[in-house]
């Protein structure tokens, strides 16, 4: 399980996914992670739950490709993405990106990297309920794209 | 046949998860579109939306491609996980 790739709607446990992360790795001596999660106010709206969808078979490829560009990029030992799937509520947690590496400036970036492409890459769709009954679905944000487009070489 | 998904956002506008076009009727995601078009004319606000993305088995696809019988086209809004 060095690099792994999940689609699940379980919970996932930080301390698990970084003691696996680690596991018998002394080479290591640099670890990111960054947790997303469902936060209460998104565009002025007060949010209380999220439905999230994907698109079976090609969420897991794209995953793959963006963990495949990431370790062509850097020198890393070891790289987990867990994505959750269906209902969340406020809080809950949402993905889990987390890589390790002998030095700290490419587990900084890989991560990064990892986080903006998932973003606008992978079939992912939230749609948002608020306290109101509303239920709408997140708009993509232009920043986003710009952030993902900083990692972008001359053959793209 | 060619396998046709609308996900998220989409497919409740159009009120459809998946459809299936014969191989015989389009030849490219171009005339697909126009195909779907002329057979759910309100569809056309929705289908010409310059943001939806198009992917052919499970590969994004930025340009207008051939596609043939067994091919599984899927047409979505922008993503936005994470």
């Amino acid at each position: 399980m060095t690099f792994s790739i999940s689609v699940q709607t379980q919970d996932f446990d930080v301390g698990r996914e970084y003691a696996e992360l680690i596991a018998g790795d002394t080479a290591a001596g640099a670890v990111v992670f960054f947790v997303g999660r469902v936060r209460d106010l998104n565009n002025a709206r007060d949010v209380t739950s999220m439905s999230l969808e994907h698109y079976p078979g090609m969420t897991e490829k794209i995953l793959q490709q963006i963990m495949d560009e990431t370790k062509t990029r850097w020198d890393l030992i070891a790289a987990h993405i867990v994505h959750r799937v269906g209902e969340l509520q406020m809080g809950d947690q949402i993905v889990f990106v987390g890589v390790t590496s002998a030095h700290r400036e490419h587990a900084f970036q890989a991560a990064e990297f990892l986080m903006d492409y998932l973003k606008t890459r992978a079939p992912f769709w939230k749609k948002e309920s608020t306290k109101t009954g509303e239920v709408t679905w997140v708009d993509a944000k232009e920043g986003d794209e710009v952030r993902a487009r900083r990692w972008y070489t001359d053959q793209q | 046949m060619i396998q046709v998904l609308f996900l998220a956002q989409l497919r409740e506008q159009l009120g459809v998860a998946e459809l299936q076009v014969g191989a015989d009727s389009v030849v490219s995601i171009a005339t697909l579109k126009d195909y779907l078009v002329v057979n759910h004319p309100h569809w056309e606000q929705f289908l010409s939306n310059s943001k939806l993305l198009v992917a052919v088995n499970h590969q994004y696809v930025k340009t207008d491609v051939a596609i043939a019988s067994g091919d599984e086209v899927a047409f979505f809004p922008p993503v936005t996980g994470g």
